[in-house]
């Protein structure tokens, strides 16, 4: 269920050229379900920026009540968020979206995990929970230069990885397509996200196989009211657009035009 | 005695707050956080006479204290909305006002005949102001002449009382919200968004795929308050007031320039919660004031 609450700063930091991790504490971790959902915060309390910030959840230890969001500070909005300190409260809303589904892959099958940039995180999450469930997962993660990769070792602690980067500076050089093209890894669905023209050849380099992608658009509301962030559907689908904030952001592949 | 009661044409209502058109979609995605009954009122989003799928992406664009939007109407179109989203809505006890969209006369005509029908429909708000769509739309809300005969043609056919949401958009408003009035309109609700644009500072083009889209949010109350204090001077039926309401303060900024009741917009989308937050600040917002209850307040900038 959706909730609104104040949740405390824990830590934070930065991790990566303009990348901060933040750890978040409050009831609303109880909420969250699905590796893939994202919440929507409140970097002011004025109405300067007026709208909220969508941030993918990276990590959940409803444990302790903890939830890690991993964001990369671009525009202004959180740039101001990227000043929080331990202990100041932050407005959250969330859990927002429908996540990866886990139910895809089954114990003794292999899942291919590919992250692009800002949208590695959300993969930590469901990387940890398909281990849980005895999925074997492979990941690969790419990046524009050495100085913008997160989560290396975290990510190899939990299998296989390869980083990718663009200019080569770090890992195999490329794009995320073209090692997979070079190691043709087994695997039975593959689980996405990133940059639109990236889950676009993902799509295309395996037609045939089960797969989710996970997208991004610029959002209003982030619950469904305000049909700012729709995208345009393939001819499988019976609706014209789907929302990719409340029907999204995770989708079978197939059901969005690319 | 309900301090926030307030009566209008059609509209009976336990409080002022009505969540705004556009802003609250059909009330399905604000009902998994409240009970929608709590609200006086609902616009829901607008309704034209066949389904709409709106205007590309990107349809918004954030501005200081403030949003462009260019949805387009994207809605279901009116059987969908007779069938499905308004019979919803039926378990709620709120009075339904339906935004009534189109591109020819006689497509407002048609909509409103029929969803004027519909149970829980209390209200029609005429949408002829939508800058967002190429057609219709804000064409009907910037001559007064077209204005007043849209409004007559609607009036002849509709069930409930007829309010008329105006376009900020204009020279003059005060005339074409007299033009409204003497073709019979029951209210007037304003302001629509103001027609804006931002730029990509890389680019130099505009953000929004439409080119331009609607201001709305706090950035645009000053103007909405200064309209309806100018209109409710010169006319005798009721305002709805709406532009940029976030708070019980902006809800008694409203009433004291002269509307009866407020539509709550874009801080839907900043914070869910708002409408309840606004009702129950209410009263404490009237006891500090010293005034016992909310009629009391309606254009006393004027007095």
């Amino acid at each position: 269920m959706i909730q609104q609450e104040k949740m405390k700063v824990i830590h934070h930091r930065s991790i990566a050229t303009n990348i901060y991790e933040l750890v978040l504490h409050g009831q609303l971790v109880n909420e969250m379900k699905n590796p893939g959902q994202f919440v929507h915060i409140r970097v002011s309390d004025s109405y300067e920026p007026l709208l909220r910030r969508p941030i993918s959840i990276c990590s959940i230890d409803q444990e302790n009540l903890e939830c890690t969001l991993l964001y990369r500070a671009g525009g202004r909005g959180t740039q101001l968020l990227s000043l929080k300190q331990p202990g100041d409260m932050v407005d959250v809303l969330g859990p927002l979206g429908n996540g990866f589904p886990l139910d895809a892959s089954n114990s003794g099958e292999t899942a291919l995990l590919i992250g692009g940039g800002i949208g590695v995180p959300p993969l930590y999450e469901l990387a940890s929970r398909l281990q849980q469930k005895g999925v074997r997962t492979i990941h690969v993660l790419g990046f524009q230069s050495i100085g913008d990769v997160f989560y290396e070792e975290q990510f190899k602690a939990l299998g296989e990885t390869h980083i990718v980067t663009a200019d080569g500076s770090y890992g195999s050089k490329g794009f995320v397509t073209d090692l997979l093209m070079q190691e043709k890894p087994e695997f039975d669905v593959f689980y996405s996200c990133g940059p639109t023209p990236m889950l676009k050849a993902i799509e295309q380099t395996y037609p045939d196989k089960l797969g989710f992608l996970s997208f991004e658009e610029r959002m209003g509301c982030g619950i469904g009211a305000c049909y700012a962030c729709v995208c345009e559907t393939t001819d499988a689908v019976s609706q014209d657009y789907l929302k990719v904030c409340s029907d999204g952001p995770v989708f079978k592949r197939g059901v969005v035009a690319l | 005695m309900n301090r926030l009661q307030i009566e209008l044409p059609g509209l009976s209502l336990k409080n002022p707050i009505i969540p705004a058109s556009g802003c609250f979609g059909f009330g399905q995605e604000f009902a998994n956080l409240y009970d929608l009954s709590t609200l006086g009122a609902i616009m829901i989003k607008a309704t034209t006479l066949e389904t709409r799928r709106g205007n590309p992406t990107p349809r918004v664009a954030e501005t200081s204290s403030g949003m462009l939007n260019a949805i387009g109407l994207q809605n279901p179109g009116l059987e969908h909305v007779m069938e499905h989203e308004l019979p919803w809505l039926e378990q709620f006890d709120v009075p339904i006002i339906a935004n009534v969209a189109g591109t020819e006369m006689t497509d407002y005509v048609a909509v409103a005949e029929r969803i004027s029908t519909a149970n829980n429909v209390k209200a029609l708000e005429l949408n002829i102001s939508c800058p967002n769509v190429k057609c219709g739309g804000i064409q009907f809300g910037t001559d007064a002449k077209i204005a007043g005969e849209l409004t007559a043609a609607v009036k002849a056919v509709s069930e409930v009382p007829v309010y008329v949401k105006l376009s900020p958009n204009v020279t003059n408003i005060v005339e074409i919200a007299k033009e409204v009035e003497a073709s019979g309109a029951d209210g007037i609700t304003m302001i629509n968004t103001l027609v804006g644009m931002r730029l990509n500072p890389s680019t130099g083009k505009p953000i929004i795929a439409n080119g331009t889209g609607g201001l709305s949010g706090p950035a645009v109350k000053p103007v909405a308050i200064r309209m309806v204090y100018e209109v409710s001077k010169e006319i005798s039926i009721p305002i709805i007031g709406m532009g940029g309401v976030t708070n019980a303060e902006d809800v008694i900024d409203f009433l004291s320039a002269g509307a009866s009741a407020v539509g709550v917009g874009t801080a839907n989308f900043v914070d869910p919660f708002v409408c309840p937050k606004i009702i129950e600040e209410l009263p404490q917002k009237l006891d500090e004031i010293g005034y016992s209850k909310l009629t009391d307040l309606i254009g006393r900038s004027h007095r």
